[in-house]
Parts: structure tokens; C-alpha cells; sequence
């Protein structure tokens, strides 16, 4: 892969003094203004929360990574799927299609709460929801992926016979791979989205509490020290889920697309 | 000019058209009460202007595409009549593309195993067979490369190995070596030569050029322009035995000289 100039810390170093810079900034706007803490905290007090709060983080950030992680798995899985049967049968696409965008157009927090009455107040629901607002552009960029192979190796897949399913395997998805990690990386910050409005509603009912049950209990409490943290923590979830696909991707493109022993030739 | 031998001549395919029309769904006809027969163990080029259904023919013959009216046989003996069809043959038949087309996620010796691999053939012998073509175009070196690292007349190559790894009784190519440079593609259509020469199977081959199409075929074809029809049929008087400096040879001249004519009478 490339790099850019001086290496990885030519690429780190100006987001991070840009970050430390901005912070230290907004900390002191909020002291010289006096701004009251339950308008907004002082990131001073927000890192403060961080440690003081550890324990309760971390414990909502592991159920809302469950959560989040399941919803993502499940329409990486089921998108996929979906857009290979899709691709498969030109009927089913040509009447199921058009109602997979409902996938994207569903407003999640209208439905939520339906979601709850029925599938009770438990992870289930939480990852459903992050399952219904991530698995559209999964389906929606592997079916474009798997429908975009070269029309002349369709040609010669079918002249030397090849069925379906070695077209599909030996062709189209491997054609599509690229296209489903764009599918999965912007599904895997959706799912957290997802995940932490189902635990909007959710609230404090059952045990795990997640990031969005503690989001929503610090602003009630005035204490958006804490509610700051937890949305920090959601973002950086969201951004880990991004580096993950990311990494997935670099290592599965890698081993597709470059050779394993290039050494002894030239 | 007849050079095969009787044994190599049984290694080829014959192909027969009647009177053959495709139009298209758009009203476009591509080709109109074509007729065409070619031997066995014959190496034909097709000659004719872009958009003549050189493309169509080839791909009538290989079976990728059916005729609206007329009849396609390719087989044994396809001129006495005893044709089989299109589809009974496909194992026999192979296409190369105006470009490589290979899979990029596929090394060299994968690419070429390809067509042998979706038949089912067994793994040993894929392997061997796939060296064997590849050694044929001059490629042995480069089996683990994957086509990034390749040149396009390399890749041309790999997709040429690709072709003959079925050890194919037709082979068909579509303007095989038109994006390379002149002097790759004389390289390769004297390696082509050879291979027919060697395998004695029938060859289709559209160009676009009259020196390509005199250098290697025995027999050149051209087109007019759509609904394509064949204004000229037209035998390569050079003898068999072709070096590279046949190009500038004076009956070289002259046979691409009567090609040329008739791709003038036909509006190119």
C-alpha cells in the first residue's frame, strides 16, 4: 500500500495535533464564557468521567459492541445472501428489489419501539434494529458488484460450461469483493447507529445497559459529563468497526489480488 | 497452401453457414442470407469494416449467440452434412477476446488452468496440461505472476494459452492482437502460426488488417458493411511455410493489395 509522506507518523501526527488542538480550544472557551456544566461539559470533565465512570462505560461500551457487532455480522450475512439469491433469479430481483430500499428508507425510531413490542426487551431487539438500518448497502453494493462482471468472461464461463453456482463462486463474487467491503464499511457504522437508538428506547429495563441507555441517563441527571463520554465511545466503536471492515478488506484483496511469491522473477 | 496434413486436418472442425440473418430486438441487422463453409482444419480470416457482424459471426459459431434466421452447424464433417450442433461441441471449441480478459485474482498458471478446471477436469491433469500451453506461448517462466505484473502482449499470451489448453478443434479469435503494438503483434501472430501448424485445428479470425490477415491465413474473408454479407472469398496464394520476412516480400504486396480492394468495395 502506499504511503504518504514520512510514513505512518507523517500521516498520524497532523489529525492528532489538529484533535489536542481543537479540544484545548473548546476547554477553554468553556471556562472563559462560564458555560454551566449541564449545558455542556468541559472536555476536562468529560476525560475526568473516563476514568472515574470506567467500570459503568465499559460495561455499556461491551453491550453495545454485542449488540452492534451482532446486527453488523447478521447483515454482512444476510445481505450477502439476499443480493446473491437476488442476482441468481432475475424474477425475484425484479419484484424483491424495489422493497429492500424500504431497508433504507425505514425511519428506524418509528419502528423501534414496534420492534420492542414484539421481540421483547432484550439484546434481540437492539441488534435487529442495528440489523434493519445496516443491511441495505450491503445488498445494494454486492447485487451492483455481482452484476457488473466483464459480459466476455460471462461468455467464456459459459462456453467451457460453467454452471450457476461456479459462475457465482468463481466469478461474480470474487468480481464483487471489492464491492462488498465498500457494502460492509459504511453497514458497520450504521449498526452502531442502529444499536444505540434501540437502546434509546430500550432504557434502563433489563440489565445490560448500553451506551445509548447511559447517553439518554446522563442528560436526565445532568450529568453530560458521562452522556459525552458515552458518545465518544459510540464514535470510536463506529470507528473501530470501520478499521475493522478496513483490515478485513486490505487482507482479503491482498490475498486475491497480489501474489503470494513474486520473488525469483525479475 | 494446403499444408496440414490429413492426420492435423482430422483435428479440426468444420463450420457451415446457411444463409445465415441476425437482427437485433433494435432493428439493427447484424448479418443477412450469409453463407459460409469452412474445411476442416482451415485457417480463415474475416475480414471487413467496424460494425460488419464479424463479431456476431464468431459468436453465432461459437454458440454464444443464435441465429434469428438460417442454420449454424459446426462438426466432423459439417460440409457433407453431418453436422452436429453448436452445443454439442462446445467442448471443443475456444474463444479469444479483442482483450485478455483474465481473472486479476488468478496467477498465471490458474488463469490458464481455468477452462479445464469448470469442466472438471482432475487436478493433475490440469496442471500439466495448463504448463504445457503456457511453455507453448513462451510463458513458463511467469506462471506464478498474477496479470498486474504482466505486459499486455503477455497477457494476450496468457489468454492465447487459455484458448488452446482444451486442446480446441475451432478456434475462434475476435481481433485478438489489435491493441498491441505492431511489433508484439507479429510475434504473436507467428506464434499462433505455429500453434496451428502444430495442433491443426480450424481457425476463425477477424482483423481488421489485410497484412495480418495475408501473413497468417490461408483463406481471407471480407465483410461489407451491415447486414454483413461476404463481397469477397479469397485464397492466400503464399506458400506455407511463413517467416517473418515474408512481410516484404513483392506476392506478400500483392496479397494484401487484392484484400485491400475489396475492403474498399466493401466500405470500410
Amino acid at each position: 500500500m502506499r504511503r504518504g509522506k514520512g510514513g505512518w507518523p507523517g500521516r498520524i501526527l497532523p489529525p492528532i495535533v489538529v484533535l489536542i488542538a481543537a479540544v484545548a480550544l473548546l476547554e477553554a472557551w468553556l471556562r472563559i464564557a462560564h458555560v454551566k456544566s449541564y449545558m455542556a461539559p468541559l472536555p476536562s470533565a468529560v476525560f475526568g468521567a473516563m476514568f472515574h465512570d470506567a467500570p459503568e462505560l465499559l460495561a455499556a461500551l461491551f453491550w453495545t459492541t454485542l449488540a452492534a457487532a451482532s446486527g453488523f455480522i447478521a447483515s454482512g450475512v444476510l445481505g450477502v445472501l439476499l443480493a446473491v439469491g437476488l442476482c441468481a433469479w432475475p424474477l425475484a430481483r425484479r419484484a424483491l428489489y424495489p422493497y429492500t430500499v424500504f431497508f433504507q428508507t425505514v425511519p428506524i425510531v418509528a419502528i423501534a419501539p414496534m420492534l420492542l413490542f414484539w421481540l421483547g426487551f432484550g439484546l434481540l431487539p437492539v441488534g435487529v434494529c442495528a440489523l434493519i438500518v445496516s443491511i441495505f448497502p450491503v445488498i445494494a453494493n454486492t447485487l451492483a458488484g455481482l452484476l457488473a462482471t466483464d459480459p466476455a468472461l460471462d461468455d467464456l464461463f459459459r462456453l467451457y460450461g460453467a454452471g450457476p453456482l461456479a459462475t457465482m463462486w468463481k466469478l461474480r463474487l470474487p468480481t464483487a469483493l471489492p464491492n462488498i467491503f465498500t457494502g460492509l464499511r459504511i453497514a458497520g457504522g450504521l449498526a452502531v447507529i442502529g444499536t444505540v437508538v434501540a437502546e434509546f428506547l430500550v432504557g434502563q429495563i433489563v440489565g445490560h445497559v448500553g451506551l445509548g441507555v447511559l447517553i439518554v441517563a446522563g442528560i436526565h441527571q445532568s450529568r453530560l459529563d458521562i452522556a459525552f463520554a458515552a458518545v465518544l465511545l459510540a464514535s470510536l466503536l463506529g470507528l473501530a468497526m470501520f478499521a475493522a471492515v478496513n483490515l478485513a478488506a486490505r487482507l482479503a484483496l491482498h490475498a486475491a489480488l497480489t501474489p503470494g511469491r513474486e520473488d525469483g522473477h525479475e | 497452401m494446403h499444408d496440414a496434413s490429413t492426420t492435423q486436418r482430422a483435428a479440426g472442425l468444420g463450420v457451415q453457414l446457411e444463409n445465415v440473418k441476425r437482427a437485433y430486438p433494435n432493428g439493427v441487422v447484424a448479418l443477412d442470407g450469409l453463407n459460409l463453409a469452412v474445411s476442416p482444419g482451415e485457417f480463415v480470416a474475416i475480414l471487413g469494416p467496424s460494425g460488419c457482424g464479424k463479431s456476431t459471426l464468431l459468436r453465432l459459431v461459437a454458440g454464444l449467440d443464435r441465429p434469428t434466421a438460417g442454420d449454424v452447424k459446426v462438426g466432423m464433417d459439417a460440409t457433407a452434412g453431418a453436422a452436429v450442433s453448436v452445443q454439442h461441441s462446445r467442448a471443443t471449441v475456444a474463444y479469444v477476446f479483442q482483450d485478455a480478459h483474465l481473472l486479476p485474482w488468478r496467477n498465471v498458471l490458474r488463469n490458464v488452468a481455468l477452462p479445464l478446471e469448470l469442466r472438471g477436469v482432475d487436478r493433475r491433469a490440469q496442471r500439466d496440461a495448463s504448463l504445457r500451453a503456457i511453455g507453448q506461448v513462451g510463458l513458463s517462466d511467469a506462471i506464478d505472476r498474477y496479470p498486474s505484473q504482466l505486459s499486455g502482449g503477455m497477457r494476450m499470451r496468457v489468454s492465447l494459452a487459455r484458448a488452446m489448453v482444451t486442446d480446441p478443434r475451432l478456434l475462434l479469435l475476435d481481433e485478438p492482437f489489435a491493441a498491441l503494438d505492431e511489433i508484439t503483434r507479429q510475434r504473436l501472430d507467428e506464434q499462433l502460426r505455429r500453434l496451428w501448424a502444430d495442433r491443426g485445428m480450424t481457425v476463425l479470425f477477424v482483423t481488421h488488417s489485410t497484412t495480418e490477415a495475408a501473413f497468417l491465413a490461408q483463406r481471407a474473408i471480407v465483410m461489407s458493411q451491415r447486414p454483413g454479407k461476404i463481397i469477397e472469398d479469397h485464397r492466400i496464394d503464399l506458400p506455407s511455410a511463413r517467416q517473418a520476412d515474408l512481410r516484404g516480400a513483392p506476392e506478400f504486396a500483392r496479397e494484401t493489395r487484392v484484400l485491400y480492394a475489396a475492403l474498399e468495395r466493401g466500405g470500410a
